[in-house]
């Protein structure tokens, strides 16, 4: 029993304290939470782009023709770009589409970080834009008539009808594709990003110790899932209580 | 054009998918200020459809609507201006439920008419006070029984003053206690005048506030008449037949 437990503060000592190696997990960890901000960031500038152009053609699509003119081209255009996009993101791996992003569209930035970010963020948007599209439709249609009826254009009924009830809808969806995007950008390492997972798997390749490392990896991702879990259930039962 | 009609229609048809369904088919009507038009008709007639055309919630497939003597339906038409004059009522309320009854009832003349809010609000608790709800100003939608739900939202369109209400079956939905409540709401308004369009199988309201009943039938207007001679002698034989069953 003494020997064993002395086997594993050896690996321990090995993996982690060892040439300060545990610092490798704190940068890994610092830029897979940088990746997952910025992209999100991205993700949900991309994806209110789209869900409102998105949205707007569903519902105002047939006012704006009839009304013809250069903005119902432009919406159309704009629409088919969109629809475009949400099939080519939605239907391809997000490795892969980060390979691409790096080894052929970005082949000049060498920081793999921000490529990642681009990747991650062009990829979460796709999800986040259906997110948004769905909370909006999923508010019924009489909401939008009630807005029409009393004299408010579309984007002031969206602004101060559909959209406050919508977020209640979106935010607790959109949370969870926080806690996916977290555990999807470990595959960022495939283009050079030591991120927690990368920094892990060197661990492993230097000390030829893979338990250790890969579960200390692990267990860090359990944590922050688990940390933005707890969030999630504060945002829900909050809006719960909005509701009353 | 006479100076007393309110809302004049001409051709007006809505098709659906490419034809195959003629929600409505041909309805002329002139309605005159001061009005109260009463709209019955089996279900699947187009009432609904006719009632939403006059403020384009549903865009015509033929035909013109005017309004105040303009054509509202133009590419000039702001029909955004033209329907803070039409007040709508629906069949489910529709109130917005992240907002209280109050709230409800000023947004639309605090953000349209720039009103301000002291005058938004004593504006609401007149409105409130007229459908005796002036206790419920700070409750939210939720928490309103089906009948208070209606009557706010009447409340809520009233507040943007408008020349004319529409309402789609604003007592279908109602448990039978609290249908009186709601037309007595609406009576009162006839009354005193208001211009109306309702969309309605309460034969009584029809009989006893309606200046007009009109008789839909497969899109089409196939009679109307004074409230009388619209019960006591119908001559369209889908009328007869119609009334026969609703009067039971
Ligand atoms: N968006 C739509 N697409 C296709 N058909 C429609 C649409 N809206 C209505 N219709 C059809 O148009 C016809 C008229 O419908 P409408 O709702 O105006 O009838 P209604 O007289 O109001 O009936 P009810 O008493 O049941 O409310 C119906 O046959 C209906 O199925
Ligand atoms: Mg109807």
């Amino acid at each position: 029993m003494g020997e064993w437990f002395q086997n594993l503060s050896d690996k321990f000592y090995l993996c982690f304290i060892d040439d300060d190696r545990w610092m490798w997990l704190v940068d890994g960890l610092k830029n897979t939470l940088i990746i997952t901000v910025f992209a999100l960031i991205i993700g949900v500038i991309i994806g209110i782009i789209i869900a409102t152009v998105r949205s707007t053609y569903d519902k105002n699509g047939e006012a704006m023709k009839k009304k013809g003119g250069a903005g119902y081209v432009f919406l159309r255009i704009a629409n088919a770009i969109c629809s475009l996009y949400l099939t080519v993101i939605r239907g391809t791996p997000v490795v892969v589409q980060l390979m691409i992003m790096y080894f052929v569209i970005l082949v000049n930035q060498q920081n793999g970080v921000i490529v990642a970010i681009v990747a991650f963020g062009i990829n979460s948007g796709a999800y986040v834009a259906e997110i948004f599209r769905s909370g909006i439709m999923s508010i019924d249609q009489g909401q939008f008539e009630a807005g029409r009826s009393l004299g408010f254009n579309y984007i002031q009924t969206m602004v101060h009808i559909i959209i406050p009830q919508a977020v209640k809808v979106i935010l607790p969806t959109l949370w969870n594709e926080v806690i996916v995007l977290v555990k999807e950008t470990s595959v960022a390492g495939y283009v050079g990003v030591v991120d927690l997972t990368k920094a892990g798997d060197r661990i492993r390749g230097r000390t030829f110790e893979a338990f250790m490392p890969l579960f200390a990896v692990a267990i860090v991702y359990l944590i922050i899932v688990i940390i933005l879990t707890q969030i999630l259930k504060v945002i829900e039962r909050r809006l719960r209580k909005s509701e009353r | 054009m006479n100076d007393n009609v309110l809302i004049e229609v001409r051709g007006l048809k809505k098709h659906y998918n490419n034809g195959k369904v003629k929600a409505i088919d041909g309805v002329d009507i002139d309605i005159k200020k001061g009005e109260v038009v009463v709209v019955v008709g089996p279900s699947g007639s187009g009432k609904s459809t006719f009632l939403r055309s006059l403020n384009l919630l549903e865009m015509p497939t033929e035909g013109v609507i005017f309004f105040d003597g303009e054509d509202i339906n133009s590419k000039e038409a702001n029909i955004n201006l033209h329907r803070q004059k039409m007040g709508m009522v629906f069949q489910h309320f529709n109130l917005f439920p992240h907002k209280n009854v109050l709230a409800n009832i000023t947004l639309a003349p605090m953000k349209l008419k720039k009103m301000k809010k002291a005058d938004a609000v004593n504006k609401a608790m007149e409105l409130l006070k007229m459908i005796h709800l002036e206790d419920k100003a700070s409750e939210y939608p939720a928490q309103l029984s089906g009948g208070q739900k209606q009557r706010v939202a009447i409340a809520r369109a009233l507040a943007m003053d408008p020349e004319v209400m529409l309402f789609d079956e604003p007592t279908s939905a109602l448990d039978p206690e609290m249908v009186g409540e709601v037309l007595d709401i609406m009576k009162d308004l006839a009354k005193n005048g208001m211009t109306m369009v309702v969309v309605t199988h309460e034969m009584g309201f029809a009989k006893e506030v309606g200046s007009r009943v009109i008789f839909f039938d497969e899109g089409k207007i196939k009679e109307e008449n004074t409230p009388k001679e619209f019960f006591e002698n119908p001559k369209d034989p889908r009328l007869q037949d119609f009334l026969s069953k609703v009067l039971m």
